[in-house]
């Protein structure tokens, strides 16, 4: 890559901004993760980092080469879209397991929605 | 035209996530997103009995920035909620939904928005699909919830994929 000094700063600083936004954003999902003490509550903030925090990111790098390259880069534009696809998959895996295992051992969670059976998911 | 493309939309999308990939419009590049493109959807045609039927390409565009504006605004949300942790503990709780939607990609769909937007995960579908266990980050009012659920998420769903 070039170097960054040819840049004018009107690219620079929205670049810059949406860096740091987006690194405060994962970096209070790890705090989160960190500090809440209950399961299913520490299942949110991680989520942060793959929504926002990835959003940010691949903004900044679409606008930074973009015009570093006097084209549209589009392509990290695909991060975001691949993770909202593929995301869902190991969350409700995880929140799946979490809720048969405290079933199991009689915790303070929500009985089975579906009346009798197995309870499986629907897509 | 119909063997060759079982999944048009689903070719399309491949054979301009190939070209994206690439950054490139050469032929080459454009022959070979091709074959990804008619290939992929007949080797995944077994995998996938339920054919998808999207109507109303207006109401998916306000339901795309509405889903976007609610993962901002969520996020603030739960990033406020974890700074403030020590002091005031988030009420988490789960909440029953019950479902008016039946069709297996619109769930799909649905499932997709709740993990998206950060406060909220998709725990439980009923057998039936007719009630959705959901785990609220930080919850005031749950009748208030499950109707801005109900109208900004399931009503615009139904409209596309029912």
């Amino acid at each position: 890559m070039n170097s960054v000094g040819e840049l004018s700063l009107w690219i620079e600083i929205p670049v810059a901004v949406l860096l740091v936004l987006s690194s405060l954003f994962a970096l209070c999902g790890a705090i989160g993760l960190l500090r809440l003490k209950e399961f299913f509550q520490r299942m949110h903030p991680p989520a942060l980092a793959s929504t926002l925090g990835a959003w940010g990111v691949a903004l900044a790098s679409i606008v930074y080469f973009s015009a570093l390259k006097s084209t549209p880069v589009l392509h990290a534009w695909l991060i975001p879209i691949l993770l909202s696809i593929t995301v869902p998959v190991t969350t409700l895996l995880l929140a799946r397991t979490s809720l048969f295992r405290k079933r199991m051992a009689g915790e303070d969670v929500p009985a089975e929605v579906s009346s009798g059976g197995r309870s499986e998911n629907g897509n | 035209m119909k063997r060759l493309f079982p999944a048009p939309w689903l070719s399309l999308a491949l054979w301009a996530l190939w070209l994206l990939l690439n950054l490139s419009l050469s032929a080459g590049n454009l022959l070979l997103g091709a074959a990804l493109a008619i290939l992929a959807p007949l080797m995944f045609a077994p995998l996938r009995p339920l054919p998808v039927r999207i109507r109303r390409p207006g109401v998916i565009l306000k339901l795309f920035f509405l889903v976007g504006r609610d993962v901002v605004m969520s996020n603030i949300a739960v990033a406020l909620g974890v700074l403030r942790a020590g002091s005031k503990p988030p009420r988490s709780r789960f909440v029953k939904i019950p479902l008016d939607l039946r069709d297996a990609n619109g769930l799909a769909a649905l499932s997709m928005i709740t993990t998206v937007v950060p406060g909220t995960i998709w725990s439980e579908l009923a057998l039936d699909r007719s009630v959705l266990l959901l785990h609220v980050f930080d919850l005031d009012d749950d009748a208030q919830f499950i109707e801005h659920f109900k109208t900004a998420y399931e009503r615009p769903l139904m409209e596309i994929f029912e």
